[in-house]
């Protein structure tokens, strides 16, 4: 059985100055309960590495849609992402230099997080190849393989993965809805410290095991969404 | 050609290439017109590389949108047959050879079918997203795209912008023409009866061999 705990709980629990991935595609599969809280906290000097730094005007009427909340607090000082266009205060922070952005293919980008979550030395992908992607310091070097040139990405670790979870056991085990899986899956893997927010906090048993998305196993702490939101 | 029947005319002739049972990514803006222009035996599965194969359009008020999304993070859903997997099964089937055509924007082509669709240093830095991964793994890449931008060629001799990826366009579709890449060039093969190879010419910075099959674009 996981702790649950209180969305405060897991505010306390990232330090600042953390590496935190965080799940989610445009705010779609974001922690939006832990988000808030970690808006209102104050803390800050936070590299986040997330797909995007979701939009503004989010379809639940709030002005800065989740992960982007973070960014209006300038609370990022560094940013990992593939796409950044659709939360303009990212480049206006950018343009300002004082926030970081590293861009890389979404592809790769995914498979970097998969390879830090499994134990793998890196991804040889032929994405970004003859592209500035080259110059990124997460690429260790070009590499051919039987005539073939690839890009070997560095694998992608974090200090803190929050996770959103549609349904949630006890257990930690998490099923997910709609396309809210998208990076959550893979970011559940690659943290030390994994806290996943639960929409549906569920009995054991609800989630069939055929059904688990994420094993229980790699969860440390649960947060009622139902109750954080 | 009056400015708004531009990109239906393109996303029109675009239709044209894809086959029935295509699995198929669109880019974001007039790629997204193409579907509607395909003749009704011909059925295609659409990929949203957020995660959805057999996409739908915004479902009305059946919208969730705090659960189904598009790649461009508009309101979604998906459709009898589809599934909803992950980023990592979503780019092992672009990358793997999965998905037969993408069809995407462009700023800059040049005549090696290199494509820069992404940055602009200085100015416009959104991001590659998911375009690289498009474009190196599908089977076929469609360029759609107005054939100047404010009057200035779009299709160079060598890109001057970042690349999004090297030697990765098959065909270039505008309202002025239908240009295919192949290992000796860009080659001309349809034509917008509205305008001549001379207005073709001009307003194309790379060199173009003209077809001798060359047909009128419709």
């Amino acid at each position: 059985m996981k702790r649950v705990i209180a969305v405060q709980d897991a505010v306390a629990m990232i330090p600042e100055g953390a590496t935190i991935m965080i799940g989610g595609f445009m705010g779609c599969g974001n922690t939006h309960g832990i988000l808030d809280a970690l808006a209102r906290s104050g803390k800050g000097g936070f590299t986040v590495i997330c797909n995007d730094g979701a939009m503004l005007q989010g379809p639940d009427g709030s002005e800065c849609y989740g992960v982007a909340k973070l960014i209006r607090n300038r609370q990022v000082k560094r940013l990992i992402a593939t796409h950044v266009g659709l939360n303009p205060e990212v480049a206006q922070q950018m343009n300002e230099g004082t926030l970081q952005v590293d861009l890389l293919p979404q592809g790769s980008f995914v498979e970097m997080i998969r390879a830090g979550g499994a134990g793998l030395g890196g991804v040889l992908t032929p994405t970004g190849f003859s592209t500035i992607v080259e110059d990124s310091e997460f690429v260790h070097s070009v590499v051919d393989v039987d005539g073939k040139s690839y890009l070997l990405m560095r694998p992608l670790h974090a200090d803190v993965a929050l996770i959103s979870g549609y349904e949630v056991d006890h257990y930690g085990n998490i099923w997910y809805k709609g396309t809210t899986r998208n990076f959550n899956q893979v970011m559940a893997m690659a943290a030390d410290l994994v806290i996943v927010e639960a929409d549906n906090l569920v009995e054991a048993g609800t989630i069939k095991p055929e059904n688990v998305m994420t094993p229980g196993i790699v969860v440390d702490f649960i947060v009622d969404g139902g109750e954080a939101l | 050609m009056n400015r708004e029947e531009i990109k239906p005319f393109i996303a029109k002739r675009v239709a044209k290439e894809l086959h029935d049972g295509d699995v198929v990514n669109l880019g974001i803006g007039l790629p997204t017109m193409v579907p509607a222009f395909l003749p009704e035996n011909v059925h295609v599965t659409l990929h949203a590389e957020n995660g959805i194969i057999h996409a739908g359009g915004h479902p009305g008020e059946e919208a969730e949108p705090a659960y189904v999304v598009d790649a461009g993070g508009k309101p979604a859903s998906v459709q009898t047959g589809g599934a909803f997997i992950d980023s990592s099964v979503s780019f092992s089937l672009i990358r793997g050879g999965h998905i037969d055509c993408t069809v995407l924007g462009a700023l800059e082509v040049d005549e090696k079918g290199n494509l820069s669709n992404w940055i602009i240093p200085g100015k416009i830095v959104p991001g590659m997203g998911g375009a690289m991964d498009l474009v190196i793994g599908a089977k076929k890449v469609i360029v759609a795209m107005e054939h100047t931008a404010k009057g200035r060629p779009k299709i160079l001799k060598q890109c001057t912008l970042p690349y999004t990826a090297v030697n990765c366009v098959d065909l270039i579709v505008t309202e002025m023409c239908v240009i295919r890449v192949t290992d000796g060039g860009l080659v001309l093969e349809e034509i917008n009866p509205e305008f001549t190879v001379a207005d073709v010419t001009a307003a194309t910075e790379a060199e173009l061999t003209v077809s001798p099959n060359l047909k009128p674009m419709a």
